[in-house]
């Protein structure tokens, strides 16, 4: 691997660990300057490696030249408060030397106190998201750009807010006490899900990036189930419901980047490794009293990666009950109304789907033109759905039905 | 939208032994009827009641409830949104204790200016 490679490659999986690390030193409030340091350090890597050549331990050279940045910093720090005020009590070389923690214990430690410091209430669902890409996952703004489908300038915007808010705030680089974490836990579930629901289901993005996406959301969740104060049973489900998704990552795309339907998925290509991990963290999960939406979403998702049964749609379609009692959103209505269509039959779906006001949604005709007798009706719903969506891929799907339709008739 | 509560009323049989199956079949079709209702995103709360309680009267007399004057008992309620009592009606209408001998009361909220 050449430096041209290997660069982007460490950037992703070090990057993070080096800020987190950083901010246990610097606190939240400098978290600017932490991402400075490390970007400072990746550019000199970058630099020497090419002249030099590559290093045979290019972590530890990474975090050698990081630790000196960081001391060389307090150094300049040191001389300018000497000069203005030799009172003001700073951090000394030893006290930083002894904050620097580069083992495995040292970075797990400051990935979760990030994770909790980046999910914070107080910053925004979409700023955490962005944050979260940054700092947890190291991706380059162009990554970011990509994985979220915006531009530079906005994503920047964001950053920046962010980290302001972060700072306002005053957000502390610390787990949050016991009785908080349960609480706090949510939040950052949440942004997680977001993190792979980004990768998982935007149309129109890079499929390396989708797959990191993914990928990064389930490294994250796994960092909150090797934790003892973290490991509890929704964390569990949360993971069980990513692992059984991503079982599906290659079947549900084609070569060329096509969408495959559930239905039209060569079931060979389901991952069932992913599967076996996913019923093991459900298990997992299977403990406590309280019942979350994950643990829910994680029991229509195993279902979904088990042969189709009448019992299977039965069981899908009573777990959706159950979830829309807990909490409604469209995705699931729908969704519902489809597992009604597979344990009942369409007529009866089509009377409940028609019960829906979701006329702004092209999945909702979609799932019309499903569940539709009539060639004629399923013909105009089509036509519906692909005037409301927004994405040429599924236009694309939709258009595909379409024809097959018309040539049939 | 407004919320409705509705009632599900009806008289108990004592000597109707329901099986695991029978049971299993009921619970299916109540979820399937509240399930719907929160597709549409109209659902708030439903609770089923137990089948016995205490009847509280005024002088400290406490008597076995619901059963002891009362032939028919309220088994459980669910509280929904409709835009008006014409259409909590017509989702009362699909209620299965409607198939099980029972009735059901739709009732508005009332609105109190405090």
């Amino acid at each position: 691997m050449n430096t041209n490679e290997l660069i982007p490659n460490l950037f992703r999986t070090e990057y993070s660990k080096l800020v987190a690390v950083l901010c246990s030193v610097f606190g939240m409030s400098n978290m600017q300057l932490a991402e400075d340091i490390v970007s400072e350090t990746f550019l000199l890597a970058s630099e020497t490696w090419s002249k030099k050549g590559i290093p045979d331990n290019q972590v530890g050279w990474l975090h050698t030249v990081a630790k000196n940045k960081t001391r060389d910093h307090f150094r300049r720090q040191k001389i300018k408060r000497d000069k203005v005020d030799p009172d003001v009590a700073y951090m000394t070389e030893t006290s930083t030397e002894q904050a620097f923690d580069f083992n495995d214990e040292g970075i797990q430690d400051g990935q979760l106190k990030m994770i909790f410091a980046i999910c914070h209430p107080s910053i925004k669902e979409d700023a955490q998201i962005a944050l979260a890409l940054r700092i947890l996952c190291g991706f380059g703004i162009d990554e970011i750009v990509a994985a979220l489908l915006s531009n530079k300038e906005s994503i920047n915007k964001k950053l920046y807010r962010a980290k302001q808010k972060l700072k306002d705030q005053q957000v502390k680089f610390e787990m949050p006490p016991e009785d908080a974490i349960e609480e706090r836990l949510d939040t950052a579930l949440k942004t997680i899900y977001l993190l792979f629901s980004e990768g998982y289901y935007s149309a129109n993005i890079q499929e390396t990036i989708r797959k990191d996406l993914c990928l990064e959301a389930m490294r994250l969740n796994l960092l909150l189930c090797n934790n003892e104060a973290t490991n509890l049973p929704k964390v569990n489900a949360l993971l069980a419901l990513m692992c059984f998704h991503a079982s599906r990552l290659e079947a549900r795309l084609t070569p060329d980047g096509q969408f495959v339907l559930y239905d039209d998925q060569d079931r060979s290509l389901w991952n069932q490794s992913l599967i076996t991990q996913g019923e093991f963290y459900l298990n997992r999960a299977s403990i406590g009293e309280n019942l979350s939406k994950y643990h829910l979403e994680a029991a229509i998702a195993y279902w979904h990666t088990q042969e189709d049964s009448s019992e299977k749609w039965e069981k899908i379609l009573q777990l959706y009950n159950y979830l829309l009692q807990t909490e409604y959103s469209p995705i699931a209505a729908l969704n519902r109304t489809y597992a009604l269509s597979k344990a009942r039959s369409k007529k009866e779906a089509l009377k409940e789907a028609k019960k829906l006001d979701l006329t702004k949604s092209h999945l909702y005709f979609s799932l019309l033109a499903e569940l539709e007798a009539s060639i004629k009706g399923q013909l105009g719903y089509l036509e519906k759905a692909i005037s409301l969506t927004q994405s040429d891929e599924e236009k694309r799907v939709l258009q595909g039905k379409l024809d097959q339709l018309k040539n049939r008739d | 939208m407004k919320e409705f509560m509705m009632l599900f009323r009806h008289v108990p049989n004592p000597n109707y032994q329901p099986t695991q199956e029978d049971i299993a079949a009921s619970i299916k079709q109540w979820q399937d009827w509240i399930g719907g209702i929160a597709a549409q995103g109209k659902f708030m709360s439903t609770n089923q009641l137990g089948y016995t309680g205490k009847v509280v009267k005024p002088g400290n007399v406490i008597t076995d409830g619901p059963y002891a004057e009362v032939k028919e008992i309220i088994g459980g309620y669910i509280i929904v949104k409709a835009a008006s009592e014409e259409e909590a009606v017509e989702m009362a209408k699909g209620c299965p204790i409607l198939n099980e001998g029972g009735h059901v009361e739709v009732r508005s909220f009332m609105e109190l200016d405090l």
